[in-house]
């Protein structure tokens, strides 16, 4: 049997490896995907408490946040295009013009 | 239907466990009796990619046009909103007339942004 | 199937009936200012519907009511002057589209959702409608590499710091069994939280994200960098809009979820407040680019209303109201002040460019005084105020001592709000720096202006107005 608690183990550990991802990545699209392991831990966490529980709103919250997520990366990938036409790179580490 | 707490999954899926094992046995079988029963006498034209005579140029991997990315954009925009299709359309018995007039403003407000892609000339492609 | 009381959303409604006709006017027309004439002209007739519009709809998960009526009166007015302010700071660098305004307008539907939210389904996709807006306004200036570098570096954090909410969200799900605010609320009260350390994960894991978006020290690294690189109009806008809407969302969260539980987060908060105070004020000091500067000072800000929602009473959280409206006119006035600089004199946005102001216009440096005053708070002005009444919230609620450190901190801040003020009018020019008021931004700053006024010397009946709000 699988229990509540292996799905709350689970979301808990890839939300945390995507946590890691966006802090350790230099890239921004690894950061991009990295955000989307995050949501996806927050889906499953979402979904399996959902079931627990015996009530909906967690499946409605899933899909929203699917649809939240592409609209995320859509416009994720666009600041991307802008940052190689602008800046000529892909890496957070060209930002650098505004500090302090 | 839902399962009582704790005792949810996995009763039915010994089926899918069994396909994944015999695929996974059969995709490395094949291979491996490839390796094994295939003569094997390598010379430099047969290694090179294009055996045609025509010498590689330039790196395998190449960089894409930026008009592949505009596209695939609007594609993850316009595809995931189909998500929202699915439960209108099992659950369409019981919600009847005002499901339908959402649902059917839904796809009016999404019309308007594809017509507003549209005339932008986000599909132009030259 | 029964229909849905659709009265209470009647504003986000003819917002949205406005974004879409934006959307496809813009298709057809080429001089874009009568778009932004025309999302005034909305903004203005959606105010006055939001005050007819009352009531709770969608099963709980949508509430008009008084307290949300009052931040959407905010978020329009906001949108209003940006719209205003924007049309000859983008014309300058031709980049008027039309986008921009759908973009402003879609941003204050967001925060309207947000203040109404009954549920935390609708609190989050308010929130997302909200900050996906905004990331794109801050990069809307294409060419260039400034507006860019801002709004990546916004997108990244507020994505990140979204994924944390959502997660706290998942949490408070799981222990509670609901996502409607007030059941969670029942829930909590009931069962207490020293015993459910998820529920704990979860708390911190809210703190954490509304701290992002309402810029509070330890998460404030990204909002000198993203107030600095956007352009100065949607700058205008997100040190308004969002904030109020954080605080909206705070105020209603912590008042229905957590009561029971105001003593364990507000000793999360109040180091929280201490910290973005002193960032904000002493960070402050070392700016020269006045855009840096009053991101800071907005940091600073922040941290004040904070204390509002600290002193978790009624008085408190009316006081926080109340700062978030005044503070929404003395930030726009400042911010119009250094647009007006940009369109008309070509200065740039150092302070150093603003020696001598007070020579070639008077009028202009005056007002620029009375704001800067409103801003460090010094009486008659609504800055004073509002601060006023935060502090007094605050030590009714039992923190005297936090209401001193916030006045130390406040104190600080003359020094660099009136350093813009001693180059205004101490210093020589080193070039002449010539502004006319006779145009819509100077008729909008003397309208704001006078208001800070108005406010300062008659704080009443706003104050009332917040009151009434809560009860």
């Amino acid at each position: 049997m699988v229990s509540l608690d292996w799905y709350v183990v689970l979301s808990l550990i890839i939300f945390f490896i995507g946590m890691f991802g966006f802090l350790s990545r230099r890239n921004i699209i690894m950061m991009l995907i990295s955000i989307e392991l995050m949501l996806n831990a927050v889906n499953i966490s979402f979904v399996a408490y959902s079931h627990y529980i015996g009530d909906m709103a967690g499946h409605i919250m899933v899909f929203l946040i699917i649809a939240v997520a592409a609209s995320e990366a859509a416009i994720g990938l666009a600041l991307v295009i802008l940052m190689v036409r602008n800046k000529e790179t892909i890496f957070v580490d060209g930002l650098k013009e505004l500090k302090w | 239907m839902l399962n009582e707490p704790g005792t949810y999954l996995p009763v039915g899926y010994l089926p899918i466990l069994i396909f994944l094992g015999f695929s996974f046995v059969f995709g490395l079988g094949s291979l491996v009796f490839g390796l094994l029963l295939r003569p094997r006498r390598p010379y430099a034209e047969k290694l090179s990619p294009y055996e045609s005579g025509i010498a590689p140029e330039g790196e395998p991997r190449q960089k894409f046009s930026v008009k592949y990315y505009i596209i695939a954009i609007l594609f993850v925009v316009f595809d995931v909103e189909a998500v929202f299709l699915y439960p209108w359309a099992v659950a369409f018995d019981m919600i009847g007339l005002y499901g339908f007039v959402e649902m059917v403003l839904f796809i009016f407000i999404l019309v308007i942004g594809y017509v507003y892609a549209w005339r932008k000339e986000a599909f132009v492609w030259d | 199937m029964q229909v849905p009381d659709l009265i209470p959303v009647v504003p986000e409604i003819l917002m949205t009936i406005l974004v879409l006709s934006l959307l496809v006017i813009d298709l057809f027309i080429k001089q874009k200012e009568y778009i932004a004439v025309y999302t005034v002209v909305g903004s203005l007739l959606v105010i006055i519907s939001v005050f007819y519009c009352t009531g709770v709809t969608f099963k709980g998960m949508f509430v008009a009511d008084s307290y949300s009526i009052f931040f959407k009166m905010i978020f329009l007015i906001n949108v209003i002057f940006a719209a205003i302010i924007s049309v000859e700071y983008l014309k300058k660098r031709a980049s008027l589209y039309g986008e921009y305004y759908v973009l402003l307008v879609f941003a204050t539907i967001g925060m309207m959702i947000m203040a109404s939210a009954g549920n935390l389904i609708v609190l989050y996709l308010g929130l997302e409608l909200m900050a996906l807006s905004t990331y794109v306004l801050a990069g809307i200036i294409r060419t260039d590499g400034l507006s860019t570098e801002a709004a990546v570096k916004y997108f990244l954090l507020g994505a990140f710091s979204s994924a944390i909410l959502l997660y706290g969200i998942s949490l408070l799900y799981g222990i509670t069994g609901s996502l409607d605010i007030r059941e969670i609320g029942l829930y909590i009260a009931k069962e207490g939280i020293i015993n459910n350390k998820l529920l704990l994960l979860g708390l911190v894991f809210f703190i954490t994200s509304f701290g992002f978006k309402i810029a509070a020290a330890p998460f404030h690294m990204w909002t000198p960098d993203v107030y600095h690189g956007a352009p100065t109009s949607i700058t205008a806008f997100m040190s308004v809009g969002p904030k109020a809407a954080a605080f909206a969302i705070f105020g209603r969260v912590f008042m229905i979820v957590f009561p029971a539980l105001s003593g364990s987060w507000v000793n999360l908060l109040i180091p929280i407040a201490i910290l973005t105070m002193a960032v904000g004020n002493i960070v402050a000091l070392a700016q020269t680019n006045i855009k840096r500067m009053l991101a800071y000072s907005s940091i600073a800000h922040a941290g004040y209303a904070l204390l509002g929602i600290i002193a978790a009473s009624n008085e408190g959280l009316s006081a926080m109201m109340n700062y978030m409206l005044i503070y929404l006119f003395m930030n726009v006035g400042a911010f119009i002040l250094v647009i007006m600089l940009n369109n008309q004199a070509k200065v740039g946005d150092s302070i150093h460019d603003y020696r001598g102001l007070s020579k070639s216009n008077p009028l202009a440096a005056f007002l620029m005084l009375i704001i800067m005053f409103s801003l460090t708070g010094i009486p008659p002005t609504a800055g004073f105020m509002g601060k006023l009444y935060l502090f007094m919230a605050v030590v009714n609620a039992g923190y005297g001592w936090l209401a001193v450190v916030a006045v130390i901190f406040s104190a600080i801040s003359a020094f660099y709000y009136l350093r813009i003020v001693m180059f205004m009018f101490m210093n020589e020019s080193i070039e002449e720096v010539k502004l006319s008021l006779v145009d819509v931004n100077g008729l909008l700053l003397i309208i704001v202006v006078f208001m800070v006024l108005f406010i300062g010397v008659n704080p009443q009946p706003f104050v009332e107005l917040a009151r009434l709000a809560i009860l």
